[in-house]
């Protein structure tokens, strides 16, 4: 294990994976929260035409001729999208989902001419549809090192603007504010970003890096710092255990695993955590149609009771079942359980019957005295 | 525009002169002029689409006007910044952007601390006094999506009132609030008004127009009327600024159960705009 630990290929994998978690965490969680998820997916497919320009432009596999082509045409992507937006009715959204289609079908269109023509450079450049981690060197998570330094950096360092931007830039422009800029610094991180995710995870999935971590994150907290902090956490965890993984088992890529460890994280995220889980959710929603069939059940022996002016008036289940048109049954048995009613036999029918306890009457005389106040 | 910094209007709260703005073809604001004088509670009213928001938009800078100028007490909306607060549509933003009613509030003052300075102690406690004016110093820790519609409103208005500004412009403030709330607002920017602030509020109720406000501003895409409520609150202005639909109207009437109702299909106007979803 210790060996597997200090395998080189190994160390640098998981050590790329966690610098991409951490850049994608952080800036994914403005990108959700500006409503942008399929912003980084239009960036990253975006860049596939770069990437094959820079091949067709250096001759071979250079990476940074790659990469500086991936960078340039997945801004030119995002220009494209301001301008649609700016200049035509559409909304921002469909004008994401145009670049995306146009830019990534030139760039299928340009990587099949390259792997037609031949030669034995060309080999590695579909690697980038779904990246090929093996391929990552030491020099390479410099690189990736500086531009994640780079962002946390301006993310601190304009903390506030960032965040009154992203929540709410209408305000943040009559305040002064350059929101501008500022969105369009958010974008070309979030492109740098995708940049020095490409090789590890490619540009198929690595939209999942930007949107899911933060989605997850969103789920356990109620502030803006901790869930950008949590949403980076979530994105090391991820690409580290991606990493692992697919370094144990022979034959599993890097970046699907990296991607399915986030999408569990999401999963999870999504069914159990507190407030906002699904699960929560069921259970609240649940509990709140007992505590209301509770109060119905009691109320109408309440009126039962009134009708026949006997405060103990023993109601058949029957009555009750037919009154409700369902079964009262477990309303009952935990109205009972609460003290509040109780079970009698009523001489000579021999069917169920159910009696305000005192404590029952007083509650029903409550909850029938203040309708609309709910308990 | 040839000197900014020569005071055009200085008087005057918020001078408004050939003002057009159009988002894609026809215009949505058409040939504005408009004055509002300074210490008064002026409401905006027009039916859906008039360009209220608009107007109040390309005021504050947020919309680029195609032609005309703008000046608060004389000064281009750069220059007068400070003195300006501002509260948007409740609908504007995502209330389940995970923050709380103070750290909200707290937002009103990021534009004076300048860059890279962070809201501190003093900061906190103007925002807790400003939710204290609302009403609201109970909920400062409270995660804003779960905070009723009457109640982020007021989180919204005391995020305006940290801005401690001499002119306020207010979208919609009683849009979609309980009574107890929309009484409570009145009654703040009437405290408002009463120290001298000029507040300017987008309104969309016309039966309350005249006990809440002083100055009535009727805007259906071209101003229709301006001036003190008593003199431009008619039947006839408010039927050129609704178009028919407040037809029932006799002079002089006290205006029974008229509300702006939604632009009719048949409202020229809408044939030659498309509606915004
Ligand atoms: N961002 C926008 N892009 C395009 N059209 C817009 C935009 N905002 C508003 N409009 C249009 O401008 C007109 C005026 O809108 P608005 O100022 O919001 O009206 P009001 O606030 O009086 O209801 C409407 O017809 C609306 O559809
Ligand atoms: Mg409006």
């Amino acid at each position: 294990m210790l060996a597997f630990l200090q395998d080189y290929t190994i160390q640098t994998v998981a050590m790329g994976a966690a610098l991409l978690g951490t850049i994608s965490g952080v800036l994914g969680c403005f990108a959700v929260l500006r409503r942008q998820s399929l912003l980084g997916d239009t960036l990253s497919h975006a860049a596939l035409p770069g990437i094959c320009l820079g091949f067709l432009w250096a001759g071979a596999r250079e990476l940074e001729a790659l990469l500086a082509g991936a960078f340039l045409t997945g801004a030119a992507a995002a220009l494209l999208v301001l301008l649609i937006a700016a200049r035509s009715r559409l909304k921002t959204d469909a004008a994401l989902g145009i670049a995306l289609s146009v830019f990534f079908a030139i760039g299928v269109v340009l990587l099949t001419r390259i792997q037609a023509g031949g030669g034995g450079g060309q080999a590695g450049l579909s690697t980038f549809l779904f990246g090929q981690a093996a391929a990552m060197l030491r020099a390479d998570l410099w690189v990736m090192a500086a531009v994640t330094a780079v962002a946390i950096l301006i993310v601190v360092l304009l903390w506030k603007e960032v965040k009154l931007v992203t929540f709410d830039p209408g305000f943040a422009t009559a305040a002064g504010l350059p929101v501008v800029a500022l969105e369009i610094a958010l974008t070309v991180m979030i492109a740098l970003a995708i940049v020095v995710g490409l090789q590890l995870v490619g540009v198929v999935l690595m939209t999942a890096m930007i949107v899911a971590p933060p989605v997850a994150a969103r789920q356990w907290t109620r502030r803006l710092e901790t869930m950008v902090l949590l949403s980076a956490g979530f994105g090391v965890a991820a690409g580290v255990t991606g990493a692992m993984i697919s370094a144990t088992a022979r034959g599993l890529s890097t970046g699907p695993v990296i991607v399915l460890a986030i999408s569990a994280i999401v999963l999870v995220s999504l069914l159990i955590a507190p407030g906002r889980g699904l699960i929560w959710t069921g259970l609240a929603a649940l509990a709140e149609r007992r505590r209301l069939r509770g109060r119905q059940v009691l109320l109408t022996l309440y009126r039962l009771a009134e009708e026949h002016r006997d405060p103990a008036y023993p109601a058949e289940k029957g009555t009750l079942d037919a009154y409700h048109r369902a079964a009262t049954g477990p309303a009952l048995a935990r109205l009972e359980a609460e003290g509040l009613v109780r079970s009698v036999s009523h001489h000579p029918e021999p069917t169920p019957h159910w009696e305000l306890t005192p404590e029952g009457h007083a509650r029903a005389e409550d909850l029938a005295g203040r309708p609309e106040r709910a308990k | 525009m040839a000197d900014d910094a020569a005071l055009h209007e200085p008087d005057l709260a918020l001078h408004v002169e050939d003002l057009t703005v159009s988002y894609h073809g026809a215009p949505v604001l058409w040939d504005i002029d408009l004055d509002i004088p300074q210490g008064v509670m002026a409401a905006i009213v027009g039916p859906n689409g008039a360009g209220k928001s608009t107007l109040i938009k390309s005021v504050l800078g947020l919309v680029r006007p195609i032609a005309g100028h703008v000046r608060l007490f004389g000064l281009p909306y750069r220059n007068a910044r400070r003195r300006v607060g501002y509260v948007p549509q409740r609908s504007s933003v995502d209330w389940d952007f995970p923050t709380t009613a103070l750290d909200v509030v707290t937002m009103g003052l990021y534009g004076r601390l300048g860059w890279f300075r962070r809201p501190g102690r003093r900061e906190r406690e103007a925002a807790m006094a400003a939710l204290g004016e609302v009403g609201m110093q109970d909920y400062a820790d409270r995660q804003i999506s779960q905070l009723s519609g009457g109640q982020q409103q007021r989180v919204f208005i005391a995020r305006a009132l940290v801005q401690d500004a001499d002119l306020y412009f207010l979208d919609e403030p009683m849009a979609g609030v309980d009574a107890t709330t929309e009484r409570a607002i009145v009654a703040i920017l009437r405290r408002l008004r009463d120290r001298g602030r000029t507040v300017v509020v987008v309104h969309h109720d016309l039966q309350t127009v005249r006990s809440y406000f002083d100055w009535l501003v009727l805007l259906n895409v071209r101003i229709v009327a301006q001036g003190p409520v008593a003199e431009t609150y008619t039947a006839a202005n408010l039927r050129q600024t609704y178009g028919g639909q407040i037809a029932l109207l006799e002079p002089g009437d006290p205006v029974p159960g008229a509300r702006p109702a939604e632009p009719a299909p048949t409202d020229p106007r809408h044939l030659e705009t498309m509606p915004r979803p």
